[in-house]
Protein backbone atom coordinates (compact mmCIF):
# COMPACT_ATOMS: atom_id res chain seq x y z
CA UNK A 1 0.00 0.00 0.00
CA UNK A 2 1.69 3.10 -0.68
CA UNK A 3 -0.24 5.90 1.25
CA UNK A 4 0.00 3.49 4.44
CA UNK A 5 0.16 5.51 7.94
CA UNK A 6 3.01 4.33 9.66
CA UNK A 7 2.18 3.67 13.00
CA UNK A 8 4.39 5.50 15.93
CA UNK A 9 5.84 2.86 17.37
CA UNK A 10 7.86 2.26 14.50
CA UNK A 11 10.18 4.50 15.15
CA UNK A 12 13.30 2.75 13.87
CA UNK A 13 11.36 2.37 9.93
CA UNK A 14 12.70 6.02 8.00
CA UNK A 15 9.79 7.45 6.91
CA UNK A 16 9.49 9.56 3.25
CA UNK A 17 6.72 12.07 3.69
CA UNK A 18 5.35 12.69 0.39
CA UNK A 19 2.94 16.50 1.22
CA UNK A 20 -0.34 15.56 0.21
CA UNK A 21 -2.03 18.76 -1.32
CA UNK A 22 -4.41 18.08 -3.82
CA UNK A 23 -1.78 18.46 -7.58
CA UNK A 24 -1.18 15.99 -9.88
CA UNK A 25 1.47 12.96 -9.90
CA UNK A 26 1.20 12.45 -6.32
CA UNK A 27 0.66 8.44 -6.71
CA UNK A 28 3.39 7.68 -9.47
CA UNK A 29 5.72 9.40 -7.10
CA UNK A 30 4.72 7.28 -3.66
CA UNK A 31 4.13 4.16 -6.24
CA UNK A 32 8.12 4.85 -6.99
CA UNK A 33 8.48 4.87 -3.41
CA UNK A 34 7.08 1.51 -2.37
CA UNK A 35 8.67 0.30 -5.33
CA UNK A 36 12.34 0.83 -4.09
CA UNK A 37 11.32 -0.42 -0.19
CA UNK A 38 10.76 2.85 1.81
CA UNK A 39 7.82 3.68 4.24
CA UNK A 40 5.46 6.03 2.18
CA UNK A 41 3.09 8.25 3.94
CA UNK A 42 1.25 11.06 2.18
CA UNK A 43 -0.12 13.69 4.46
CA UNK A 44 0.30 17.34 5.03
CA UNK A 45 -0.84 17.20 8.67
CA UNK A 46 1.70 19.04 11.12
CA UNK A 47 2.64 16.65 13.68
CA UNK A 48 3.78 14.19 10.74
CA UNK A 49 5.82 16.53 9.05
CA UNK A 50 7.45 16.69 12.12
CA UNK A 51 8.28 12.92 12.34
CA UNK A 52 9.10 12.04 8.88
CA UNK A 53 12.89 11.37 8.02
CA UNK A 54 12.76 12.76 4.70
CA UNK A 55 10.32 14.94 2.57
CA UNK A 56 9.03 15.12 -0.74
CA UNK A 57 7.15 18.23 -2.27
CA UNK A 58 5.75 16.36 -5.44
CA UNK A 59 3.34 18.42 -7.76
CA UNK A 60 1.98 18.70 -11.57
CA UNK A 61 0.20 22.00 -11.74
CA UNK A 62 0.52 25.80 -12.08
CA UNK A 63 3.04 27.66 -9.39
CA UNK A 64 0.21 29.85 -8.12
CA UNK A 65 -2.22 26.98 -7.52
CA UNK A 66 0.17 24.93 -5.90
CA UNK A 67 1.05 27.27 -3.37
CA UNK A 68 -2.31 27.85 -2.63
CA UNK A 69 -2.95 24.87 -2.80
CA UNK A 70 0.24 24.35 -0.07
CA UNK A 71 -1.16 27.04 2.21
CA UNK A 72 -0.68 26.57 5.96
CA UNK A 73 2.03 23.42 5.16
CA UNK A 74 4.21 26.01 3.66
CA UNK A 75 5.18 27.44 6.76
CA UNK A 76 5.47 23.67 8.52
CA UNK A 77 7.72 22.97 5.69
CA UNK A 78 10.05 25.59 6.02
CA UNK A 79 10.40 24.91 9.66
CA UNK A 80 11.08 21.60 8.90
CA UNK A 81 13.85 22.01 6.73
CA UNK A 82 15.32 24.65 9.15
CA UNK A 83 15.55 21.81 11.58
CA UNK A 84 17.78 20.05 9.47
CA UNK A 85 15.53 17.67 7.55
CA UNK A 86 16.08 17.14 4.17
CA UNK A 87 13.70 18.07 1.67
CA UNK A 88 13.36 16.92 -2.27
CA UNK A 89 11.18 18.85 -4.55
CA UNK A 90 10.23 17.47 -7.96
CA UNK A 91 8.28 19.66 -10.71
CA UNK A 92 6.60 22.49 -9.57
CA UNK A 93 7.73 21.11 -5.96
CA UNK A 94 11.25 22.12 -7.13
CA UNK A 95 9.78 25.46 -8.35
CA UNK A 96 8.30 26.69 -5.12
CA UNK A 97 11.55 25.73 -3.72
CA UNK A 98 12.54 29.16 -5.43
CA UNK A 99 11.46 32.82 -4.19
CA UNK A 100 8.86 33.67 -6.93
CA UNK A 101 7.15 32.75 -10.28
CA UNK A 102 5.80 34.86 -13.05
CA UNK A 103 3.47 32.29 -14.48
CA UNK A 104 0.02 33.49 -14.67
CA UNK A 105 0.81 36.24 -12.71
CA UNK A 106 3.41 37.13 -9.72
CA UNK A 107 3.26 34.55 -7.01
CA UNK A 108 5.57 33.86 -3.94
CA UNK A 109 7.23 30.07 -3.60
CA UNK A 110 8.75 29.42 -0.31
CA UNK A 111 12.45 31.16 -0.97
CA UNK A 112 14.40 28.63 0.40
CA UNK A 113 16.46 29.03 -2.20
CA UNK A 114 17.20 32.58 -3.71
CA UNK A 115 15.76 32.33 -7.69
CA UNK A 116 12.83 33.03 -9.98
CA UNK A 117 10.65 30.98 -11.77
CA UNK A 118 10.57 32.26 -15.41
CA UNK A 119 8.52 30.93 -18.88
CA UNK A 120 10.95 28.78 -21.71
CA UNK A 121 12.23 30.56 -23.95
CA UNK A 122 9.91 30.64 -27.15
CA UNK A 123 11.69 29.48 -29.79
CA UNK A 124 11.79 26.48 -27.92
CA UNK A 125 8.81 23.84 -28.25
CA UNK A 126 7.16 23.87 -25.21
CA UNK A 127 5.97 22.28 -22.70
CA UNK A 128 9.42 20.49 -22.69
CA UNK A 129 8.71 17.33 -22.84
CA UNK A 130 10.22 13.93 -23.43
CA UNK A 131 13.62 12.72 -22.11
CA UNK A 132 16.83 14.80 -22.04
CA UNK A 133 20.44 14.45 -21.09
CA UNK A 134 21.45 15.58 -17.65
CA UNK A 135 24.82 16.60 -16.57
CA UNK A 136 25.48 17.20 -12.97
CA UNK A 137 28.52 18.30 -10.58
CA UNK A 138 29.91 15.42 -8.88
CA UNK A 139 29.17 17.12 -5.61
CA UNK A 140 25.94 16.38 -5.98
CA UNK A 141 24.64 13.76 -3.74
CA UNK A 142 21.52 12.87 -5.56
CA UNK A 143 23.11 11.44 -8.44
CA UNK A 144 26.05 9.31 -6.67
CA UNK A 145 26.38 6.03 -8.26
CA UNK A 146 25.53 7.45 -11.52
CA UNK A 147 27.11 8.12 -14.54
CA UNK A 148 28.40 11.92 -14.76
CA UNK A 149 25.18 12.69 -17.53
CA UNK A 150 22.14 10.73 -17.57
CA UNK A 151 18.37 10.89 -19.29
CA UNK A 152 15.42 12.23 -17.57
CA UNK A 153 11.90 12.74 -18.26
CA UNK A 154 10.96 16.62 -18.46
CA UNK A 155 7.68 17.62 -18.87
CA UNK A 156 6.87 21.32 -17.94
CA UNK A 157 6.68 24.91 -19.40
CA UNK A 158 8.28 27.01 -16.76
CA UNK A 159 11.98 26.44 -15.17
CA UNK A 160 13.41 27.79 -11.73
CA UNK A 161 16.66 30.13 -12.66
CA UNK A 162 18.98 29.75 -9.06
CA UNK A 163 20.94 32.61 -8.43
CA UNK A 164 22.56 31.45 -4.81
CA UNK A 165 26.26 30.98 -4.92
CA UNK A 166 26.79 28.22 -2.36
CA UNK A 167 23.66 25.89 -4.38
CA UNK A 168 25.09 23.14 -6.43
CA UNK A 169 23.34 23.03 -10.14
CA UNK A 170 22.82 20.06 -12.55
CA UNK A 171 21.76 21.46 -16.35
CA UNK A 172 20.01 20.24 -19.52
CA UNK A 173 20.43 21.55 -22.82
CA UNK A 174 17.47 22.22 -24.67
CA UNK A 175 18.18 25.14 -27.19
CA UNK A 176 19.97 27.07 -23.46
CA UNK A 177 21.79 25.48 -20.56
CA UNK A 178 18.66 24.91 -18.56
CA UNK A 179 19.00 24.53 -14.51
CA UNK A 180 17.73 21.06 -14.24
CA UNK A 181 18.21 19.90 -10.48
CA UNK A 182 19.53 22.04 -7.85
CA UNK A 183 20.83 21.45 -4.40
CA UNK A 184 21.39 23.59 -1.66
CA UNK A 185 22.37 22.15 1.74
CA UNK A 186 19.62 19.80 2.93
CA UNK A 187 17.39 20.83 0.01
CA UNK A 188 17.14 19.05 -2.94
CA UNK A 189 15.30 20.05 -6.35
CA UNK A 190 14.88 18.08 -9.80
CA UNK A 191 12.49 19.85 -12.37
CA UNK A 192 12.12 15.97 -14.08
CA UNK A 193 10.48 13.15 -13.17
CA UNK A 194 12.44 10.43 -10.76
CA UNK A 195 9.52 8.83 -10.56
CA UNK A 196 9.19 8.18 -13.98
CA UNK A 197 12.88 8.56 -15.25
CA UNK A 198 12.95 4.33 -15.30
CA UNK A 199 15.69 2.65 -13.19
CA UNK A 200 18.11 5.81 -13.50
CA UNK A 201 15.24 7.85 -12.28
CA UNK A 202 14.49 5.09 -9.56
CA UNK A 203 18.17 5.32 -7.84
CA UNK A 204 17.86 8.86 -7.53
CA UNK A 205 15.10 8.38 -5.23
CA UNK A 206 17.05 5.70 -3.58
CA UNK A 207 19.77 8.12 -2.94
CA UNK A 208 17.25 10.86 -1.63
CA UNK A 209 16.37 7.65 0.79
CA UNK A 210 20.25 7.04 1.45
CA UNK A 211 20.56 10.36 2.51
CA UNK A 212 17.89 10.99 5.17
CA UNK A 213 18.56 7.76 6.43
CA UNK A 214 22.37 8.44 6.97
CA UNK A 215 21.60 11.46 8.94
CA UNK A 216 17.82 10.51 10.09
CA UNK B 1 18.19 17.97 -26.99
CA UNK B 2 15.40 15.25 -26.85
CA UNK B 3 15.64 11.68 -27.78
CA UNK B 4 13.80 10.22 -30.14
CA UNK B 5 11.56 7.60 -27.81
CA UNK B 6 10.44 3.78 -28.03
CA UNK B 7 7.26 2.96 -27.01
CA UNK B 8 5.79 -0.78 -26.52
CA UNK B 9 2.00 -0.82 -26.57
CA UNK B 10 -0.20 -2.83 -24.74
CA UNK B 11 -3.59 -3.84 -26.54
CA UNK B 12 -5.93 -4.86 -23.92
CA UNK B 13 -8.67 -7.11 -24.09
CA UNK B 14 -10.32 -9.09 -21.18
CA UNK B 15 -7.51 -7.98 -18.71
CA UNK B 16 -4.96 -9.85 -21.44
CA UNK B 17 -2.27 -8.20 -23.70
CA UNK B 18 -3.65 -9.65 -27.69
CA UNK B 19 -2.27 -8.45 -30.43
CA UNK B 20 -4.18 -8.91 -34.33
CA UNK B 21 -3.35 -8.51 -37.77
CA UNK B 22 -5.03 -4.76 -39.94
CA UNK B 23 -7.03 -4.39 -36.57
CA UNK B 24 -8.26 -8.63 -37.04
CA UNK B 25 -7.36 -12.22 -35.62
CA UNK B 26 -6.18 -11.55 -31.94
CA UNK B 27 -3.97 -13.55 -30.06
CA UNK B 28 -2.45 -13.98 -26.80
CA UNK B 29 0.42 -12.02 -25.58
CA UNK B 30 0.53 -11.83 -22.24
CA UNK B 31 -0.15 -10.70 -18.68
CA UNK B 32 -0.01 -6.27 -18.81
CA UNK B 33 0.92 -6.26 -15.51
CA UNK B 34 3.61 -8.30 -15.75
CA UNK B 35 4.50 -7.09 -19.27
CA UNK B 36 4.41 -3.11 -18.38
CA UNK B 37 6.93 -4.04 -15.32
CA UNK B 38 9.13 -5.82 -18.04
CA UNK B 39 9.32 -3.09 -20.57
CA UNK B 40 9.68 0.00 -17.96
CA UNK B 41 13.01 -2.08 -16.90
CA UNK B 42 14.22 -2.79 -20.02
CA UNK B 43 14.46 0.73 -20.66
CA UNK B 44 10.94 1.74 -22.62
CA UNK B 45 10.68 5.17 -22.71
CA UNK B 46 7.04 5.02 -22.24
CA UNK B 47 4.50 2.51 -22.08
CA UNK B 48 0.72 2.70 -23.90
CA UNK B 49 -1.97 0.81 -22.93
CA UNK B 50 -5.03 0.43 -25.20
CA UNK B 51 -8.23 -0.94 -23.97
CA UNK B 52 -9.27 -2.53 -27.45
CA UNK B 53 -12.71 -2.65 -26.40
CA UNK B 54 -13.06 0.56 -25.27
CA UNK B 55 -15.03 -0.36 -22.33
CA UNK B 56 -12.57 2.06 -19.90
CA UNK B 57 -15.69 4.27 -19.25
CA UNK B 58 -17.85 1.54 -17.88
CA UNK B 59 -15.69 -0.98 -16.05
CA UNK B 60 -14.29 -0.58 -13.27
CA UNK B 61 -11.98 -3.18 -13.55
CA UNK B 62 -9.98 -1.84 -16.16
CA UNK B 63 -9.48 1.22 -14.04
CA UNK B 64 -8.17 -1.43 -11.73
CA UNK B 65 -5.99 -3.08 -13.98
CA UNK B 66 -4.61 0.18 -15.13
CA UNK B 67 -3.61 0.95 -11.58
CA UNK B 68 -1.91 -2.07 -10.64
CA UNK B 69 0.17 -1.37 -14.45
CA UNK B 70 1.15 1.69 -13.29
CA UNK B 71 2.04 0.42 -9.49
CA UNK B 72 5.27 -1.29 -11.85
CA UNK B 73 5.91 1.31 -14.42
CA UNK B 74 8.47 4.16 -13.47
CA UNK B 75 8.25 5.79 -17.35
CA UNK B 76 5.47 7.98 -18.55
CA UNK B 77 2.38 5.63 -19.19
CA UNK B 78 -0.50 6.68 -21.66
CA UNK B 79 -4.07 5.06 -21.48
CA UNK B 80 -6.35 4.87 -23.92
CA UNK B 81 -10.00 3.19 -25.48
CA UNK B 82 -13.40 4.59 -25.12
CA UNK B 83 -12.25 7.95 -23.21
CA UNK B 84 -15.36 10.21 -24.04
CA UNK B 85 -15.41 12.96 -21.14
CA UNK B 86 -13.13 15.07 -19.24
CA UNK B 87 -14.11 13.43 -15.65
CA UNK B 88 -12.93 9.63 -17.45
CA UNK B 89 -9.64 11.33 -17.99
CA UNK B 90 -9.54 12.34 -14.33
CA UNK B 91 -10.40 9.20 -12.87
CA UNK B 92 -7.05 7.44 -15.40
CA UNK B 93 -4.80 10.34 -14.69
CA UNK B 94 -5.53 10.07 -10.84
CA UNK B 95 -5.11 5.95 -11.32
CA UNK B 96 -1.89 6.25 -12.37
CA UNK B 97 -0.89 7.44 -16.21
CA UNK B 98 0.29 10.52 -17.27
CA UNK B 99 -1.53 11.02 -20.58
CA UNK B 100 -4.40 9.69 -21.57
CA UNK B 101 -5.27 9.01 -25.61
CA UNK B 102 -8.92 9.68 -27.56
CA UNK B 103 -9.69 8.75 -30.54
CA UNK B 104 -13.83 8.15 -31.62
CA UNK B 105 -14.91 10.55 -29.16
CA UNK B 106 -12.83 13.35 -30.53
CA UNK B 107 -13.80 12.92 -33.61
CA UNK B 108 -17.35 12.89 -32.68
CA UNK B 109 -16.61 15.34 -30.48
CA UNK B 110 -13.87 17.27 -30.91
CA UNK B 111 -14.43 20.04 -27.99
CA UNK B 112 -13.36 17.22 -25.99
CA UNK B 113 -10.02 17.50 -26.59
CA UNK B 114 -10.14 21.29 -25.65
CA UNK B 115 -12.15 20.28 -22.36
CA UNK B 116 -9.33 17.51 -21.20
CA UNK B 117 -6.54 20.20 -22.18
CA UNK B 118 -8.12 23.40 -20.44
CA UNK B 119 -8.30 20.90 -17.55
CA UNK B 120 -4.92 18.57 -17.11
CA UNK B 121 -2.95 20.42 -20.08
CA UNK B 122 -1.95 19.69 -23.59
CA UNK B 123 1.03 17.47 -22.36
CA UNK B 124 -2.13 14.90 -21.04
CA UNK B 125 -3.88 15.13 -23.85
CA UNK B 126 -2.88 12.14 -26.99
CA UNK B 127 -5.06 12.16 -30.27
CA UNK B 128 -5.47 8.70 -31.41
CA UNK B 129 -5.85 8.49 -35.29
CA UNK B 130 -6.25 5.11 -36.97
CA UNK B 131 -5.95 6.13 -40.80
CA UNK B 132 -6.36 4.11 -43.94
CA UNK B 133 -5.10 5.11 -47.57
CA UNK B 134 -8.09 6.54 -49.53
CA UNK B 135 -9.02 4.00 -52.36
CA UNK B 136 -10.69 7.10 -54.50
CA UNK B 137 -7.84 9.95 -53.71
CA UNK B 138 -4.42 9.08 -54.31
CA UNK B 139 -1.72 9.97 -51.09
CA UNK B 140 -4.80 10.61 -48.88
CA UNK B 141 -5.53 8.76 -45.97
CA UNK B 142 -8.95 8.50 -43.89
CA UNK B 143 -9.71 8.81 -40.47
CA UNK B 144 -12.07 5.75 -38.94
CA UNK B 145 -13.08 5.36 -35.88
CA UNK B 146 -14.59 2.67 -33.61
CA UNK B 147 -11.64 0.54 -33.59
CA UNK B 148 -10.82 1.25 -36.87
CA UNK B 149 -14.13 -0.56 -37.84
CA UNK B 150 -16.08 2.62 -39.21
CA UNK B 151 -14.84 5.23 -41.71
CA UNK B 152 -15.39 9.12 -40.73
CA UNK B 153 -15.68 12.36 -43.13
CA UNK B 154 -11.95 13.06 -42.07
CA UNK B 155 -8.89 13.44 -43.67
CA UNK B 156 -6.13 12.40 -41.25
CA UNK B 157 -3.86 15.02 -42.05
CA UNK B 158 -6.36 17.72 -41.56
CA UNK B 159 -7.64 16.23 -38.60
CA UNK B 160 -4.35 16.13 -36.67
CA UNK B 161 -3.67 20.35 -37.34
CA UNK B 162 -7.46 21.08 -36.21
CA UNK B 163 -6.70 18.51 -33.35
CA UNK B 164 -3.23 20.37 -32.25
CA UNK B 165 -5.36 24.17 -32.65
CA UNK B 166 -8.01 22.33 -30.25
CA UNK B 167 -5.00 20.94 -27.78
CA UNK B 168 -3.43 17.55 -28.35
CA UNK B 169 -0.34 17.58 -27.36
CA UNK B 170 0.75 14.12 -29.37
CA UNK B 171 -0.57 12.81 -31.89
CA UNK B 172 -0.22 9.16 -31.89
CA UNK B 173 -0.68 7.74 -35.93
CA UNK B 174 -1.65 4.24 -36.44
CA UNK B 175 -1.33 3.06 -40.44
CA UNK B 176 -4.12 0.44 -40.42
CA UNK B 177 -2.93 -0.93 -43.43
CA UNK B 178 0.23 -1.27 -42.11
CA UNK B 179 -1.00 -2.58 -38.39
CA UNK B 180 -0.05 -5.84 -37.44
CA UNK B 181 1.76 -6.87 -40.75
CA UNK B 182 5.11 -5.79 -40.20
CA UNK B 183 5.52 -4.82 -43.67
CA UNK B 184 6.94 -1.43 -42.30
CA UNK B 185 5.40 1.51 -41.02
CA UNK B 186 3.62 3.96 -43.45
CA UNK B 187 6.46 6.63 -43.70
CA UNK B 188 4.84 8.62 -46.30
CA UNK B 189 1.27 8.94 -44.15
CA UNK B 190 3.64 10.03 -40.98
CA UNK B 191 5.74 12.14 -42.64
CA UNK B 192 2.49 14.17 -44.22
CA UNK B 193 1.02 13.91 -40.76
CA UNK B 194 4.37 15.10 -39.26
CA UNK B 195 4.89 18.08 -41.29
CA UNK B 196 1.53 19.47 -41.05
CA UNK B 197 1.77 19.59 -37.01
CA UNK B 198 4.12 21.03 -33.97
CA UNK B 199 3.55 18.39 -31.95
CA UNK B 200 5.18 15.16 -31.67
CA UNK B 201 3.78 12.11 -33.56
CA UNK B 202 3.81 8.72 -32.54
CA UNK B 203 4.46 6.24 -35.57
CA UNK B 204 2.23 3.39 -35.06
CA UNK B 205 1.39 -0.50 -37.38
CA UNK B 206 3.79 -2.15 -39.06
CA UNK B 207 7.15 -2.24 -36.92
CA UNK B 208 8.99 -5.15 -38.55
CA UNK B 209 12.90 -4.40 -39.24
CA UNK B 210 14.59 -2.11 -37.65
CA UNK B 211 15.94 -0.63 -40.74
CA UNK B 212 11.79 0.96 -40.95
CA UNK B 213 12.26 2.27 -37.50
CA UNK B 214 15.11 4.13 -38.85
CA UNK B 215 13.12 4.57 -41.94
CA UNK B 216 10.23 6.43 -40.18
CA UNK B 217 12.15 8.72 -37.60
CA UNK B 218 14.31 9.64 -40.23
CA UNK B 219 12.12 10.33 -43.30
CA UNK B 220 9.11 10.28 -41.40
CA UNK B 221 9.98 12.50 -39.39
CA UNK B 222 8.33 10.75 -36.69
CA UNK B 223 9.19 11.71 -32.70
CA UNK B 224 8.73 8.09 -31.12
CA UNK B 225 7.85 4.50 -32.48
CA UNK B 226 5.32 2.33 -31.27
CA UNK B 227 5.19 -1.35 -31.59
CA UNK B 228 3.83 -4.07 -30.42
CA UNK B 229 4.05 -7.91 -31.61
CA UNK B 230 7.62 -7.08 -32.55
CA UNK B 231 8.17 -6.85 -28.52
CA UNK B 232 5.47 -9.34 -27.09
CA UNK B 233 6.71 -11.82 -28.68
CA UNK B 234 11.03 -11.27 -28.60
CA UNK B 235 11.90 -10.55 -31.67
CA UNK B 236 13.51 -7.90 -30.37
CA UNK B 237 13.95 -6.12 -26.89
CA UNK B 238 14.05 -2.90 -26.63
CA UNK B 239 17.73 -2.52 -26.17
CA UNK B 240 18.03 -4.09 -29.74
CA UNK B 241 16.09 -1.31 -31.18
CA UNK B 242 17.99 1.25 -29.60
CA UNK B 243 21.36 0.28 -30.33
CA UNK B 244 20.64 -0.31 -33.95
CA UNK B 245 18.85 3.65 -33.82
CA UNK B 246 22.35 5.12 -32.09
CA UNK B 247 24.05 3.41 -34.57
CA UNK B 248 22.39 4.90 -37.68
CA UNK B 249 22.79 8.03 -35.70
CA UNK B 250 19.42 9.07 -33.91
CA UNK B 251 19.47 10.31 -30.67
CA UNK B 252 17.95 7.94 -27.66
CA UNK B 253 18.33 7.09 -24.13
CA UNK B 254 20.27 4.38 -23.30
Amino acid sequence: MPTKQAPDFHLDILVILVIDYNVGNVKSVCNALSHIGCEVELSSKPERIKKADGIILPGVAAFGYAMSQLGLTAQLIKEAVVAGKFLLGICVGHQLLFEQSSEHGRHKGLGLIRGNVRPLPPQQIVPHMGWNMVTFPSEMELFKGLRDKEYFYFAHSYYAEPSDIDTYVGYTDYGFKLPATVQKGNIFGVQFHPEKSGEVGLKVLRNFERICREVG
Amino acid sequence: MLTKRVIPCLDVKDNRVVKGVSFLNLRDAGDPVELGAQYSQAGADELVFLDITATIRSRKTIVELVERVAENVFIPFTVGGGITTDDEVDLLLRSGAEKVSVNTAAVQNPSMITKAAERFGNQCVVLAIDARRSEKDEGRWQVCIKAGSEPADLDAVEWAAKAEKLGAGEILLTSMDADGTKAGYDVELTAAVADAVNIPVIASGGAGSLDSMVHVLKEGNADAVLAASIFHYGEYTIKDVKDYLAENQIPVRR
